[in-house]
């Protein structure tokens, strides 16, 4: 945790740093030319927890994802991490955008995995693992290499750490991503449904490396996905997106199970 | 058709001097490609500008007009001057370099958004992105363009004759003038630009084959197929690869 890293870039001490609230949004509004797609979204999400985001395609749920990944920018609001503005830093007492550095001190917390992999198709499967924590980090090599072999064993791909991401299918390109997300050691990790663009039968093999990951560590996940057997099992707190809006939060057994919100219904009925 | 003497003193040593710029020059603007065209992706605007500026003014001017101006116009203002050989490189790096510029820009716009966004996911710099992801992965795709250019460019050394540097053209030039007799010295000179040609086109073949059989994108090819065969099908999406990058 990097709560000793709260910086003099806070104006007040906050009550996130003893490790409770790991992701805030504050009145975050997103646009896209006339769309606005996130309307003054209020939400948090505390350290360790298993968090999933579900609702109709088109809701604003990957937007969340990115916004937090600095994928893109907010239009409005603000984003904190371990209480700490993610998107803008404080200058001369007036919250102003944040700079690149600023920026990369923050991101260095998250961690994404992508529906597409993403792999870098120009590097071997170890070094797809190992780049960033050799040229972010500044571990050494062979330290990169021993945890590259070492996630890559807990993901089940121990042999395959010399292929091409090309020469390996969907199931096991995915896995490769989540182990290169693991070895930047990040506190949060942003899963964007991450089994969708997959073959059925490859499915299963993603969703139990992530249970295992859910259970073994102590990261907190935030997780869109329309897995909901998986989202059953792992999450802590299912949160029900329309519109950009958050309708219905709650544990999985009351969302799935007891939903008050008629659209909850709808939508879980649609998909289950 | 040729006299030894001629063959010696002039002919033998324009060749070579055809290959010193062609290969002098190749490198010149080979710089001048990246250093413009990563400027040109740049997120600052004013550097963009700039080095858009650059392309767009180097595209357009005469490269020959160009080469005259540094050999004869700057040495007159500066008081300076150039070895016209020197002026000659100059020129032709500084025009193809900003023709090479826009292939890389091109290029590096081809590798796919996800790609820089994953580079992102992992804290990259921006400086290690462009190194690590953006360029290996646009590399070969600058190639097939990159060999059109070079072909450009050394047929485009002929210009530089027209400043006094004996080059093959040059000497062919001096041929006609001295025995009125031009057809066997200009059909030899065309059959060597093609012959040089051919050689370029049979590296950077060779160039774009390794860059993509490194990840198997494609069995490499031999022979014919390989030096005539299209091997330009490929979209900017597919994973392209070269660990080596662009050096
Ligand atoms: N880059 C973009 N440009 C324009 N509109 C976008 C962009 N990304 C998302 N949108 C729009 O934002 C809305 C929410 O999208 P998204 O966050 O992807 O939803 P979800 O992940 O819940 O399906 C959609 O209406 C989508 O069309
Ligand atoms: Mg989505």
């Amino acid at each position: 945790m990097s709560a000793d890293s709260n910086s003099s870039s806070q104006e007040t001490p906050n009550p996130a740093v003893d490790g409770s609230e790991l992701i805030r949004f504050d009145k975050v509004t997103k646009r896209f030319g006339s769309n606005t797609v996130l309307d003054n979204l209020d939400f948090s999400v505390n350290s360790g927890k298993h968090v999933t985001l579900i609702g109709p395609s088109g809701s604003g749920k990957t937007t969340i994802l990115r916004l937090l990944m600095t994928l893109m920018k907010p239009d409005g609001g603000t984003i904190k991490v371990n209480g700490e503005y993610l998107t803008h830093e404080v200058k001369d007492g007036k919250l102003v955008p944040a700079g690149e550095k600023h920026i990369r001190e923050i991101r260095k917390n998250i961690g994404m995995v992508f529906q597409q992999f993403n792999l870098f198709p120009n590097m071997k499967v170890l070094r797809n693992i190992t780049e960033a924590p050799i040229s972010v980090l500044g571990l050494s090599k062979d330290e990169a290499e021993e945890r590259a072999r070492e996630l890559l064993d807990m993901v089940g791909l121990g042999d395959r750490a010399d292929a091409y991401p090309t020469q390996l299918s969907g199931g096991q390109q995915q896995r490769v991503a989540i182990a290169r997300a693991l070895a930047m050691r990040p506190q949060v990790l942003l899963l964007d449904e991450v089994t969708s663009a997959l073959d059925p039968e490859l499915v299963a093999g993603v969703l139990d490396v992530l249970r295992d990951i859910a259970r073994s560590t102590d990261i907190t996940m935030l997780c869109v996905t329309h897995e909901m057997n998986f989202a059953r099992d792992i999450s802590d707190q299912v949160l029900m997106f329309d519109s950009g809006r958050i309708i219905e939060s709650g544990s999985p057994d009351k969302i799935f199970s007891e939903p008050e919100h008629d659209r909850t219904r709808e939508f879980l009925n649609a998909v289950l | 058709m040729m006299s030894a003497k001629f063959f010696e003193n002039w002919f033998l040593p324009g060749v070579w001097l055809t290959v010193q710029i062609t290969v002098l020059s190749a490198l010149f603007a080979f710089v001048v490609s990246f250093v413009i065209g990563v400027l040109r992706t740049s997120r600052w605007r004013i550097v963009r500008i700039l080095s858009g500026a650059y392309f767009e003014i180097f595209r357009s001017t005469s490269a020959l007009v160009f080469m005259f101006w540094i050999a004869f116009t700057v040495p007159m203002l500066l008081h300076i001057k150039f070895a016209p050989m020197f002026s000659g490189i100059l020129a032709l790096g500084i025009t193809y370099g900003a023709y090479g510029s826009e292939i890389v820009r091109g290029a590096l716009a081809a590798v796919p958004a996800a790609q820089r966004e994953a580079g992102i996911a992992l804290n990259f710099t921006p400086m290690q992105r462009l190194r690590r992801i953006e360029l290996p992965q646009a590399w070969p795709e600058m190639l097939p363009p990159f060999n059109n250019l070079l072909i450009e460019l050394l047929k485009g050394t002929s210009l530089v004759s027209l400043i006094a540097v004996a080059d093959m053209t040059f000497a062919g030039n001096l041929k006609r003038l001295v025995s009125g007799d031009s057809a066997p010295i200009y059909t030899l000179l065309l059959v060597l630009y093609f012959v040089f040609a051919f050689i370029l086109t049979r590296v950077m073949r060779l160039l774009e084959r390794r860059a993509k059989a490194r990840v198997g994108q494609r069995p490499a090819q031999s022979g014919l197929r390989a030096l005539f065969g299209g091997v330009r099908e490929k979209s900017a999406i597919d994973p392209i690869t070269s660990a080596g990058g662009a050096k």
